[in-house]
């Protein structure tokens, strides 16, 4: 059973007016945004269940779009998002869905970057402002973004898990969770690594080139 | 673990073997459980504390043009009408602040949750209103938000705070009694008095649904805040004229967790029911679908 604290119950700074439909949103929208390294060019949402039915009155859409600019749940330009991803020629695009999902507060991500390649993510806010995030690229994942998280993009081929940990020991990282997940064997594949400490990026970048089966690491 | 609490019994006890505040053991718990040093924790408190009286000020400035879909500019009318109130003005004027930092949450503007987003405006209205007429400082009221912490963990621990789970008693009840508690000890009530008050603030809102129109933490939120204000500031004053809660504050929490699992779902956050499913909360929430 969850053991409560003193800022479980003072807490946290957030803008209103609901921590699961905006404070939660603005979380799932900055996942986003560090999964495109911090630079969305372009987004497609779409919001499902309750996110699309009370979304627009809880401002929902205006958190997602200030999450993929970077700004946290607590940051006041959450209100003028909308002006402020223009202006950065930031394009987001929203659509409303009756299709049924897991949860009801759940939004699907879809961001360009920079350089062209897109991410999709699925993540729902579950309640008080703490998220999940169920699909990356299509696969099946589940974190909350509680913990410092690695995401590893890889081939699903023997040795590629022992080169990343061995990374993470040389560097004295402890990891807290850890799950790798597949779309079929030999294919692509993913890990999603929970440390208790943050991953620098010299870090991630001396993973990236740890095992020629990786192709991609991602900081969350 | 010398300082951790899951009941009223059990923080009274740690609270009179040690002789200290209820304040002082939510702190020692705090620094127990997490590691961190009594300045950092105060200073989280502090910063909390600043944000929660911006959000009153905000609320109550009339250059503040920031609405929600159904609600803003009551906390000022109910302000302006402090000075003739049936209830005292300092009530009225604390009743005001607490509608302010509501309709700034509707209004997509910043706030401290306490417990929760939707019931935001009762704690920091009680605190800085009725601290501001005691001339407390700020190190003064981060206690009484200690304090305030110290009653919330346990209603969370033994039912809950939240209205998809329990109802408005759950969000603006256990806001209610965190303030009432909290006053309690600012205006040198003993431990034991502090959670008579905060056990009466439950009671008198137990069973209180959360019917939100359109789902919108707008309409009857802001004047729930109204009502849980005025609630701790009367449970408050009651445990300090030495009125006793004859069910004890344990049980009256555990008596709310109850009540809050057998409740209907159309009362809890669903907007099927109570308020959202009268007509005019019906047409109201059709409007407002999609638009902003």
């Amino acid at each position: 059973m969850k053991q409560f604290h003193l800022f479980d119950l003072i807490g946290p700074q957030m803008i209103g007016p609901s921590s699961s439909h905006t404070a939660g949103a603005a979380r799932l929208g900055n996942v986003a945004w560090r999964l495109a390294e911090h630079q969305v060019r372009k987004a497609y949402v779409t919001l499902y269940g309750s996110f699309a039915t009370t979304g627009a009155g809880h401002g929902t859409d205006r958190a997602i779009a200030a999450g993929l600019l970077g700004y946290p749940p607590e940051d006041e330009r959450l209100r003028d998002s909308f002006a402020l991803a223009k202006e950065q020629g930031c394009e987001i695009t929203f659509q409303y869905s009756d299709e049924k999902r897991r949860h009801p507060n759940t939004a699907k991500i879809t961001v360009e970057r920079k350089d062209g390649a897109t991410i999709e993510l699925v993540g729902a806010s579950i309640g008080g402002g703490s998220i999940e995030i169920q699909e990356i690229n299509g696969m099946e994942v589940s974190f909350g973004c509680d913990y410092p998280t690695l995401l590893i993009f890889h081939y699903d081929r023997p040795g590629v898990i022992h080169s990343v940990i061995g990374v993470l020991a040389e560097k004295n990282i402890n990891v807290a969770f850890m799950r790798v997940i597949r779309s079929s064997r030999h294919q692509r594949a993913c890990m999603v690594i929970e440390t208790d400490t943050s991953v620098e990026s010299a870090v991630a970048a001396q993973i990236r080139t740890a095992n020629p089966d990786i192709w991609e690491v991602c900081r969350l | 673990m010398k300082y951790q609490f899951q009941s009223g019994q059990e923080l009274l006890q740690i609270s009179n073997e040690e002789g200290i505040s209820i304040s002082e053991v939510m702190l020692r718990s705090e620094m127990e459980h997490s590691g961190r040093s009594k300045e950092d924790i105060l200073e989280e408190l502090m910063d909390n504390l600043q944000v929660m009286k911006r959000s009153i000020e905000t609320g109550l400035s009339p250059e503040n043009n920031n609405r929600g879909v159904f609600s803003g500019g009551d906390a000022i009318r109910m302000l302006r009408f402090a000075q003739n109130s049936h209830m005292g003005s300092s009530m009225a004027k604390t009743v005001a602040a607490a509608m302010a930092v509501a309709e700034v949450n509707a209004s997509m503007g910043k706030i401290v949750a306490a417990p929760t987003a939707g019931a935001s405006g009762i704690l920091p209205a009680v605190l800085i209103c009725c601290g501001r007429e005691q001339q407390a400082d700020d190190c003064t009221l981060c206690r009484g938000l200690l304090t305030a912490g110290a009653v919330g963990c346990i209603i969370a621990q033994n039912a809950c705070i939240a209205g998809a789970s329990g109802g408005c008693q759950a969000e603006t009840g256990t806001a209610a009694a965190m303030a009432a508690a909290a006053l309690t000890e600012l205006s040198q009530g003993q431990p034991h008095t502090a959670l008579h008050a905060a056990a009466m603030a439950l009671k008198n809102c137990m069973g209180l649904i959360c019917d939100p129109v359109g789902g919108l933490v707008e309409c009857p939120c802001v004047k729930r805040n109204a009502i849980g204000a005025a609630n701790a500031l009367l449970s408050c004053d009651m445990a300090l004229a030495g009125i006793e809660s004859l069910i004890p504050f344990d049980e009256v929490v555990c008596a709310m967790g109850r009540v809050g699992q057998q409740m209907h779902p159309d009362f809890k956050e669903t907007a099927r029911g109570g308020l959202a499913a009268t007509p005019t909360g019906q047409r109201l929430a059709e409007q407002c679908v999609y638009r902003r």
